[in-house]
């Protein structure tokens, strides 16, 4: 059992921390959201909507996209390419085997506005970027399907120090009117961008709160910190 | 450039004329594995299948109906493209070895299938008495400068039709499910939906090819469905290299021509050259031949 | 009726316990390695013409040559393994069967070249050949000789996974790679003695073969589909799986061909198929 007895509901336009322990069942519980896992029992909403019974692509298209903690990207593709190739198959042009690229200006477009913004080169084949660009495709990948609800996987991590700085802007800069919940460890970047955090221990979730109630929580600072540090 | 060149035979060796529609035929059998192989990573090792269906096709269209060969092509490209299309189902679900394990299967039981239903197939002897008509007035005689003609451009059709894909979003897509399968669903992208659209273009292909055989030699053995079929056009295909849309069309070439020049030798040293050369592609050519030429042309800019 | 019912079974159990020999091998180096060795049945055909030299030639027992059979086998796997496998484990499937196909390609046309392409013969004694009447039915001395063999060969497989220090290395391997790596399990030396005792494995079913089914070049081939749907049924990694996947393979072919000789394969392959498509990891699989 990894996890069990969740939950959660997420109000539009917020910003979610999901943080915990490793083990905790966190990116497990993204898996269950995204649908590349299906539940032993329970239901998932999306907008109102029932959405437990759809597959993964199905759930893409009514508006919940993701990134991956490991960069799950096209490596010899070229970042607009990848963006491309999302925007697509958004618009249900992926399965047209007769026109040829070019004439699709529009996506091409829309891909490049999306990699300009986030200050993505084009050109380059992805697995030629370096690893903090990467990080960034993962999240153009995701915008490209035009979410309600994006869920971000650890995107900082691995990043190092002098790419961060790209990757937090762009995180800053994400739409307010997206839903968004991720993962970090990070506890800087946690304080710094959400509104709400969600602790997850041992599968199940621990408590949910603003930043300044969490880092009151006694009980979260046992789970971090040991018992000696709680009571302090 | 490259198809001005292949109008050659014509002149320069008529009396090569039937090696060269076989290798047009091969040709465009090994395009129609590189498209599932080299483009959306299926390994196949059961295409001779739909080869073999649109060549049986073909023959008991001419056997007993019809003999106006683009009939036969038409029928052909239509049953093959069916059983791919029900095959497909199966098919895409499953990779690694099930994957392979189920398309050695599904290839082997439609051989078997085959062999059985003598009374349709003729069975090991093969299907007799197939009758090719005329094609546009044209004789399929022994000269074979019709049967290079026809085979020639059925592939360069074919080839366009292919080249048309690679560029077009599906092509894109293709590409996205052979380069990362976990990602395409992250985009909303239905894997499977264009993956069992790939297997059916690429059996369609293949039946068309199979047809082709049938038509240039006015026969159908039991052959055309066997395993050795499936594993010599993924040879081929590896040798000139997958994913390079020219590929099999080089790979083909390079074979057929080298097994024709080597026929009179034992078959048995045939298979331990190609075996030797397979060990050294994988070895040290893991993109065919064409991968191998494409790194030298990177390497000398 | 019930005799021929006997028969059946008991033919079938007997090439089962061959095709088990030929077939182990290659399951758990599968579920180790997680390499396509379509060169497997090469090892096979390497100790039946192994077997075959040394009794026609050298006039060597029949049994005395099977622990030769056995250990040239796992002497030419563990040379293709440190030259040419290894460098290829990260590699796709698709590199793998090619690397291998081709390697089967050229063991054919070797053997070809040294043997002949006739169907060779190494007859085992006459005491072992015998056969035996159980209640009105005959039975085949020398395929009791198979079951019997089959199943001591099992017993110490599985005694070997079960309980020795050897065998709880594999398993882990087999279970999980990376984790068995990081607890300081030297996978490279455990996969390479169970490559080898596999590939041996393969050889004495080789040899044991002959006497059953005949000895060509083509045996590589020929076996090699045999031996891919007992990997695939029974599922990687396992032996349990393997043996089980094996007898009802041998079993099924031997009544197709009894009660249903028009079918021909037919049948093994819509089984095989069928049963990949419920259990695309193999009845036994762990994957």
């Amino acid at each position: 059992m990894v996890a069990q007895d969740i939950a959660l509901e997420l109000p539009p336009g917020v910003r979610y921390a999901l943080i915990g322990p490793n083990g905790a069942g966190k990116t497990t519980l993204m898996n269950l959201m995204t649908g590349m896992l299906a539940p032993d029992s329970g239901q998932i909403f999306l907008g109102g909507e029932e959405i437990t019974a759809l597959r993964p692509h199905a759930r893409v298209r009514k508006g919940l996209a993701r990134t991956f903690q490991i960069n799950t990207l096209f490596a010899n593709l070229s970042a607009l390419e990848s963006v491309t190739l999302a925007v697509l198959e958004r618009d249900g042009h992926a399965h047209n085997w007769w026109r040829g690229l070019p004439r699709f200006g529009a996506a091409i477009d829309e891909a490049q506005a999306i990699l300009d913004s986030l200050r993505i080169p084009p050109t380059r084949e992805t697995r030629e970027l370096p690893y903090g660009q990467q990080r960034l495709l993962e999240i153009a990948l995701a915008l490209a399907t035009r979410p309600r609800v994006l869920l971000l996987d650890e995107p900082a991590a691995g990043v190092p120090k002098d790419e961060s700085a790209a990757l937090f802007d762009a995180i800053a800069n994400l739409s307010r009117s997206l839903t968004i919940l991720f993962i970090e460890h990070d506890m800087d970047v946690v304080f710094r961008f959400a509104a709400q955090i969600i602790v997850m221990v041992g599968g199940r979730i621990l408590v949910q709160g603003t930043p300044d109630e969490i880092a009151r929580d006694a009980r979260v600072r046992e789970v971090y910190l040991g018992k000696a540090h709680a009571a302090a | 450039m490259f198809w001005l060149c292949t109008l050659l035979p014509f002149v320069v060796t008529p009396a090569y004329l039937s090696l060269a529609s076989q290798i047009a035929i091969t040709a465009l059998f090994a395009l129609s594995l590189d498209l599932i192989l080299g483009y959306a990573g299926i390994v196949s090792l059961g295409h001779a299948a739909f080869f073999g269906v649109g060549a049986y096709s073909a023959g008991l269209l001419a056997k007993h109906y019809w003999g106006e060969p683009l009939a036969g092509l038409i029928l052909a490209a239509a049953a093959a493209g069916i059983v791919g299309y029900a095959m497909s189902h199966i098919v895409v679900r499953f990779r690694h070895l099930a994957l392979i394990m189920l398309t050695l299967g599904l290839g082997l039981l439609l051989h078997e299938a085959a062999n059985s239903a003598s009374d349709l197939t003729g069975g090991a002897d093969g299907l007799q008495g197939v009758k090719v008509g005329t094609l546009f007035g044209f004789k399929f005689d022994m000269f074979g400068r019709t049967a290079y003609a026809y085979s020639l451009a059925v592939l360069f059709v074919c080839f366009l039709v292919c080249r048309r894909i690679i560029h077009s979003p599906f092509g894109l897509a293709l590409r996205g499910i052979r380069e990362n399968a976990v990602r395409m669903p992250a985009i909303g992208a239905p894997s499977l939906a264009h993956l069992r659209k790939a297997y059916t273009i690429a059996a369609v292909m293949a039946g068309i090819a199979g047809a082709l055989l049938t038509h240039t030699t006015s026969t159908v053995s039991l052959e055309v469905l066997s395993f050795g079929r499936s594993a010599d056009v993924l040879v081929i295909l590896i040798l000139g290299g997958a994913g390079r849309l020219y590929g099999g069309i080089i790979g083909a070439i390079i074979y057929m021509v080298a097994r024709d020049q080597f026929s009179g030798i034992n078959p048995q040293y045939w298979y331990f050259w190609i075996g030797l050369l397979l060990v050294v592609v994988v070895m040290f050519l893991p993109n065919g031949i064409l991968g191998g030429l494409g790194a030298i042309y990177k390497k000398s800019k | 009726m019930l005799s021929s019912l006997a028969t059946v079974l008991f033919d079938g159990f007997a090439y089962g316990m061959l095709l088990f020999l030929l077939s182990v091998g290659l399951s758990v180096t599968l579920g180790m390695m997680n390499f396509v060795n379509l060169a497997h049945c090469s090892f096979a055909a390497v100790g039946g013409y192994c077997t075959v030299t040394l009794v026609n030639s050298f006039g060597w027992p029949f049994l005395a040559s099977l622990p030769i059979a056995f250990i040239a086998a796992a002497l030419v796997s563990v040379v293709l393994e440190r030259t040419l496998y290894r460098h290829l484990y990260r590699s796709s499937d698709l590199d793998q069967c090619l690397l291998t196909i081709g390697i089967v390609f050229v063991s054919v046309a070797a053997f070809a070249w040294f043997y002949t392409t006739e169907q060779q013969s190494a007859r085992p004694p006459e005491w072992l050949r015998a056969r035996i009447t159980v209640g009105g039915i005959n039975f085949a001395g020398y395929r009791l000789f198979l079951i019997v063999f089959g199943l001591a060969v099992t017993a110490i497989l599985v005694l070997l996974l079960e309980r020795t220090r050897f065998g709880a290395q594999v398993r882990a391997a087999v279970d999980n790679q990376r984790m068995a790596r990081g607890l300081g399990i030297d996978v490279d030396r455990a996969f390479m003695i169970t490559f080898a005792l596999g590939g041996g494995l393969a050889g004495l079913g080789g040899a044991l073969a002959i006497e059953v089914v005949g000895l060509d070049p083509t045996f590589a081939l020929a076996f090699l589909v045999y031996v891919l749907i007992v990997v695939a049924v029974g599922g990687l990694g396992s032996i349990g799986g393997s043996f089980a996947a094996a007898v009802v393979l041998g079993i099924s072919d031997m009544a197709g061909k009894y009660y249903f000789p028009w079918l021909g394969a037919f049948l093994i392959y819509l089984v095989m198929v069928g049963l990949l498509m419920w259990r695309p990891l193999g009845l036994f699989g762990k994957r």
